[in-house]
């Protein structure tokens, strides 16, 4: 998939997932805040994009994505 | 109280329905198309809770422990016990709960699926826990007293009000939000209908469930929440609560028998605990609102209990089963709903569709059809699988 493929499927799919506005998905806002994760609906994040890309974000990974760029970013790179 | 059903969703909604001897069972072509042998199903609406639940607490939450969040809503607004009041008081909850199909299955099938453990998703092991109705309320309410799910089977509402009522009489508890749901999807009944428990008059669903009648041919799956709130008397006088009726008394048994045939002596002992329990001499019940689920042996053997403890064909008896189907879990929270309402509006509900006794129910006197009457105690049977029974008795105030 090209980067704009997944930028526009990710969004959607994070927007109905976690009853936001799509429109608040921007390349620099950050996902947390954005998407009102905690602990635990992180876990939903992980496996969304475990289940449509195939990538597993590790937990070492994780503090290194903070914004919705940097998640493209990695999906981008490890997508199969 | 607080009731979401198939004949209704508000409390005066549920009141008319019951006087009306309104049916709330339809076929459902869904369960047909699935392979079910009796589509038939108690027609119960879907609950939006994105009004008053964010998406991250109601990830938590399977179909019944939404029905149970809205029920007890209800109840706790009824009861006028607002967010202040639960943040500054200890009250508790005991919920009947036995399936959690549909959550689990769906967990399962995404891991299986994707063959990652994670794709089950932040929810689901909180949504596939038998206690999810109890865990999530008391979280949503704030409720910071017992927390306690009853898993008896079809006795599992009636089962924590009797319960909550034993804390409340012991001083252990002031306040004790309680009630039972059952999840009303096709999954968590499946099995059910594959051993031919279920009627299979679908080209007449509302005529399909029909306690105590010759023709009875089983029940009729449904579900949905009640909640009910009991508190000591002294703690509602104190709060100035306006009290709708009084548990008199709780009664239950085993039958140590079959698993999901029943017999006649554990109701009885039910029957006659919760009586003794009371002190309350079988002419002062003016209402029975029986288990009976439509059907054969059920309703032979509840019929029998009862005649033993009244005498044959004495006190007037129906099963709202006829209206609602079985609403398994919840039922014993429900009947107690449904009988109050009965009580403090002065009718009994008929028994619809009885049209004639077989050898075995006309030793009690089921009424046909909705009577203008004053009662002022009932009493309220639920019995389950495994030959768990439990009784309760409810006066008017």
């Amino acid at each position: 998939m090209t980067r704009e493929e997944i930028i526009a499927e990710i969004n959607s799919e994070l927007a109905e997932e976690f009853e936001i506005d799509e429109a608040a998905i921007t390349p620099d806002a950050p996902i947390y805040q954005t998407l009102e994760l905690d602990s635990l609906s992180l876990v939903d994040l992980i496996g969304i994009v475990q289940t449509k890309y195939g990538v597993l974000i590790s937990k070492a990974e994780l503090p290194n994505i903070k914004t919705f760029a940097q998640l493209y970013d990695y999906i981008e790179q490890h997508q199969k | 109280m607080g009731i979401w059903s198939c004949i209704g969703t508000t409390l005066d909604e549920v009141r008319d329905a019951l006087y009306q001897g309104k049916s709330g069972i339809i076929f459902s072509q869904e369960r047909k198309d699935a392979g079910f042998r009796s589509a038939l199903v108690g027609n119960v609406p879907k609950v939006d809770l994105k009004p008053y639940v964010p998406r991250n607490l109601r990830n938590f939450m399977p179909e019944e422990a939404q029905y149970g969040y809205i029920a007890t809503k209800q109840a706790l607004e009824h009861a006028g016990l607002d967010e202040d009041y639960l943040n500054t008081h200890e009250v508790g909850i005991i919920y009947g709960n036995d399936s959690v199909a549909e959550a689990t299955m769906q967990s399962l099938d995404k891991f299986r699926q994707a063959n990652s453990t994670v794709a089950c998703g932040s929810g689901a092991i909180f949504q596939s826990m038998n206690s999810n109705i109890t865990m999530n309320l008391a979280c949503l309410f704030k409720l910071r007293g017992i927390n306690l799910t009853a898993s008896a089977a079809c006795a599992s509402g009636s089962q924590s009000i009797g319960l909550a009522a034993l804390l409340i009489s012991q001083g252990l508890q002031d306040c004790v939000v309680c009630g039972g749901a059952e999840e009303n999807n096709m999954y968590g009944i499946a099995s059910f209908d594959g051993i031919q428990a279920f009627s299979i008059r679908e080209d007449e669903p509302t005529k399909a469930s029909r306690p105590f009648d010759a023709s009875r041919d089983g029940l009729v799956p449904s579900g949905g929440g009640a909640t009910v709130v009991l508190e000591s008397y002294e703690h509602a006088v104190k709060r100035g609560a306006n009290i709708i009726a009084e548990i008199v008394s709780w009664g239950f048994s085993g039958n140590g028998d079959h698993i999901s045939t029943p017999n006649v002596e554990g109701p009885a002992r039910s029957l006659e605990l919760c009586l003794r329990n009371g002190g309350v001499d079988p002419k002062q019940i003016g209402y029975i609102n029986a288990h009976a689920t439509s059907t054969v042996i059920g309703d032979r053997r509840e019929a029998q209990a009862i005649a033993q403890l009244f005498g044959e064909r004495t006190v007037p008896v129906t099963s709202t089963k006829s209206q609602t189907g079985h609403e398994m879990w919840m039922a014993g929270a429900s009947e107690i709903i449904y009988s109050t309402l009965m009580m403090k509006n002065g009718f009994i509900a008929g028994n619809i569709n009885f049209e004639k006794p077989d050898e075995e129910t006309a030793c009690i006197n089921v009424l046909p059809e909705t009577k203008e009457t004053h009662f002022d105690m009932f009493l309220s049977n639920s019995f389950g699988f495994g030959g768990t029974n439990s009784t309760l008795i409810v006066k008017n105030v």
